[in-house]
């Protein structure tokens, strides 16, 4: 579920509050937006590939709470790894899209 | 962000409700038709449904393969597919998804072959929105439709609901054909991205009167990090599970290997390695499928030598195969001016009683979603509005009798609690299915009858997926309790093997009475595109 929204590093732009499929957060006039309804989170990740600011961390527990702590977040390297991964807005061309090799893959673990 | 309220009430030709892979599709194929249309979203067109979070990799054969792929799928489908219906879906796939070129980008592999049939999630719905988007579509995002409108003589003409980011206000589009592209349901278990497939389109179609076909096959499951929604199952092709004892559980290769996790998961905790994925795979796997390591980055596990706890999540009707039943080849649902695309479909006239899942799915939503985004722009040809029109909800919007607070959550949980434990829905009993049905009944006749849930918009939502989750969950055990034999995905305990005489599809219709009936296979109408 959703565990952070890093006030310093947002910047506004609401990109969230849009991009989230089950409408977890809420824009608030002149400041970040607020994470509103955290229990309808689905753990889906995608509210973190639209963030440009890398503001947002998803916790993989999707049945309970995790504590986190902002300041070893930022130091993790974990912010924004999703987005990078994906090659989107300034990573596009550093990761290439390499999907069509799941096919490939499939084949290779039935030994073929 | 866009402001509607106090409320929206627009005229369109066509009016598509759901904003995934089949409906994005469908859209764009009524625009290019001509048709004005409109697409209203529960969540963000992009984002939400199952598309966007998985990479869906398409039926796709070259046509000299076709005949082989053809036989060897009609085989596997155990008698309920219609080899005609895959022919179309296979050629129409192959003509079609390349043109999505000018909004995604086809890698190309070592050879420099452009590789069309595996997409990944959030690109291609980003994609398939701007297609919709350049073609004229006008994209309603968090605007969950509520119930279908229609004419006295049956004819559907529009839907209404509300926009959950601008207040609850109401929208209502009144329009000349209706495209229900709302996806499966996996009755809110942890599918990666199914939250918001709820069932909606099956209790909305059905409110119109029209069936549904294929429900008792959703007995399947796919395997995640426990606690987890990853349910991407690549990785898993060299997985090596172990006991509570650590005891390596032996799966036998094949399409039922779930079958033995879900045994040892009734007997006690699974856990997984990964450690037989080879090293070349490992290092790119971040490029195949971002998503799939972030739970382990997350947690601090080496998935490819520690061993992890794993869950099962049922897939309900999203790899399932179970839908609204489909009449013709424009995806017609037999109410006129209602067709269906998608998961919202059932899939079993290219799938059959085995899961569509990995292939068939993708290619059935793209392709239904352009037939239902055609046949509905041509019913709308020449349409007048001004019709009278009524809205069609029932449960969760009109109830029968005096108005008392219902436990939304609770009925909600019910149905979860119902679908999901493998011990009810995986390994079935006839005897377990009848007490499903009668937890279910019970739960649905107090939601029916009293529910309506205060002003809020909000809660109105949460209530009519409740009764749409509900009403599901009761078609399926009661598809189940009609087919007394194991076929693909419905299996019993009493009786596990196939029984020739149920070489058929079910068909069921009715909300509180429901009734099933045998389907035999239509040969495929003339008008096939
Ligand atoms: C993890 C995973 C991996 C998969 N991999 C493959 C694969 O490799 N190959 C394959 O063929 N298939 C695969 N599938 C199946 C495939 O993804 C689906 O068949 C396909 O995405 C269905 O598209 P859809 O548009 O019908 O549904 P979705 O993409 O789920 O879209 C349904 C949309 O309807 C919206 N909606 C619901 N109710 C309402 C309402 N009341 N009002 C407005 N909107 C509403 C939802 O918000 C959602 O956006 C996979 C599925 C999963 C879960």
């Amino acid at each position: 579920m959703i565990e952070l929204l890093l006030e310093e590093q947002c910047t506004g732009c609401n990109a969230c509050v849009t991009a989230c499929p089950t409408d977890v957060f809420e824009a608030v006039p002149g400041a970040p937006p607020r994470i509103a309804r955290v229990e309808d989170c689905q753990t889906c990740f995608m509210c973190e590939l639209y963030c440009t600011a890398d503001a947002l961390y998803v916790s993989p527990d999707a049945e309970g709470r995790t504590p986190v702590e902002p300041a070893a977040l930022l130091a993790s390297g974990l912010l924004g790894q999703f987005r990078r991964h994906s090659g989107w807005h300034e990573w596009q061309g550093h990761y290439p899209n390499e999907h069509w090799r799941m096919d490939a893959i499939f084949r290779l673990a039935r030994g073929g | 962000m866009r402001s509607v309220a106090p409320g929206l009430a627009l005229r369109r030709d066509v009016l598509v409700i759901g904003g995934g892979m089949a409906g994005a599709w469908a859209a764009a194929e009524a625009a290019r038709q001509g048709a004005s249309v409109v697409l209203a979203e529960k969540g963000y067109c992009g984002t939400s449904g199952v598309t966007a979070t998985a990479g869906p990799g398409h039926w796709w054969v070259p046509p000299e393969g076709r005949r082989a792929a053809i036989a060897a799928r009609n085989e596997a489908a155990l008698g309920l597919a219609d080899p005609q219906w895959m022919e179309r879906v296979l050629e129409e796939t192959w003509r079609s998804l390349p043109g999505l070129a000018r909004h995604y980008d086809f890698p190309r592999d070592e050879k420099g072959q452009v590789q069309y049939r595996a997409l990944r999630g959030p690109e291609y719905m980003r994609a398939l929105r701007a297609q919709a988007e350049e073609l004229g579509v006008l994209i309603l995002d968090h605007c969950p439709a509520l119930e279908l409108l229609a004419e006295e003589n049956g004819r559907v003409g529009g839907a209404r609901g509300l926009c959950r980011q601008d207040a609850d206000a109401p929208w209502q589009v009144e329009a000349g054909a209706t495209v229900l592209a709302t996806g499966g349901t996996a009755f809110l278990s942890g599918l990666l991205g199914a939250r918001n497939n709820t069932g909606d389109g099956y209790l909305m179609g059905a409110e119109a009167g029209a069936q549904l076909s294929g429900l008792e096959f959703t007995g399947i499951y796919t395997v995640a990090p426990a606690r987890s929604t990853m349910t991407r199952s690549m990785s898993y092709a060299f997985a090596t599970y172990y006991d509570a004892d650590g005891h390596e559980i032996v799966v036998p290769p094949g399409p039922d290997n779930t079958a033995t996790l879900a045994r040892a998961l009734l007997a006690g905790p699974v856990t997984c390695s990964l450690h037989r994925m080879p090293e070349a795979v490992r290092a790119r796997l971040h490029l195949v499928s971002p998503n799939v390591m972030l739970p382990f980055v997350r947690w601090g596990i080496d998935p490819f030598r520690d061993r992890f706890p794993v869950t099962l999540h049922t897939d309900g009707t999203i790899r399932g195969t179970g839908g609204l039943r489909i009449v013709d080849a424009e995806c017609g649902t037999g109410i006129p001016g209602l067709f269906a695309a998608g998961d919202a479909a059932s899939r079993e006239l290219i799938a059959g009683a085995i899961s569509g899942g990995g292939a068939q799915n993708s290619a059935w939503a793209l392709s239904s979603g352009l037939w239902a985004g055609r046949g509905a722009a041509r019913f709308a040809r020449g349409w007048r509005p001004g019709a009278r029109l009524r809205g069609l909800g029932q449960a969760g919007l009109r109830p029968l009798r005096a108005v008392r607070p219902v436990e939304i959550e609770a009925a909600r949980a019910t149905v979860l609690g119902e679908m999901q434990p493998y011990d009810k829905n995986f390994f079935r009993t006839q005897a377990g299915l009848r007490r499903s049905r009668a937890v279910l009944d019970t739960a649905w006749g107090e939601l029916r009858d009293h529910a309506l849930p205060g002003h809020g918009g909000r809660e109105r939502l949460r209530a009519r997926e409740a009764a749409a989750l509900l009403a599901t969950a009761r078609w399926s055990v009661t598809a189940a309790l009609a087919r007394a034999e194991s076929r693909g995905l419905h299996r019993l305990e009493d009786i596990p093997r196939i029984v020739p005489d149920f070489a058929h599809r079910l068909l069921v219709d009715g909300i509180d009475t429901i009734r099933v009936t045998p389907d035999h296979v239509p040969a495929l109408p003339e008008t096939a595109a």
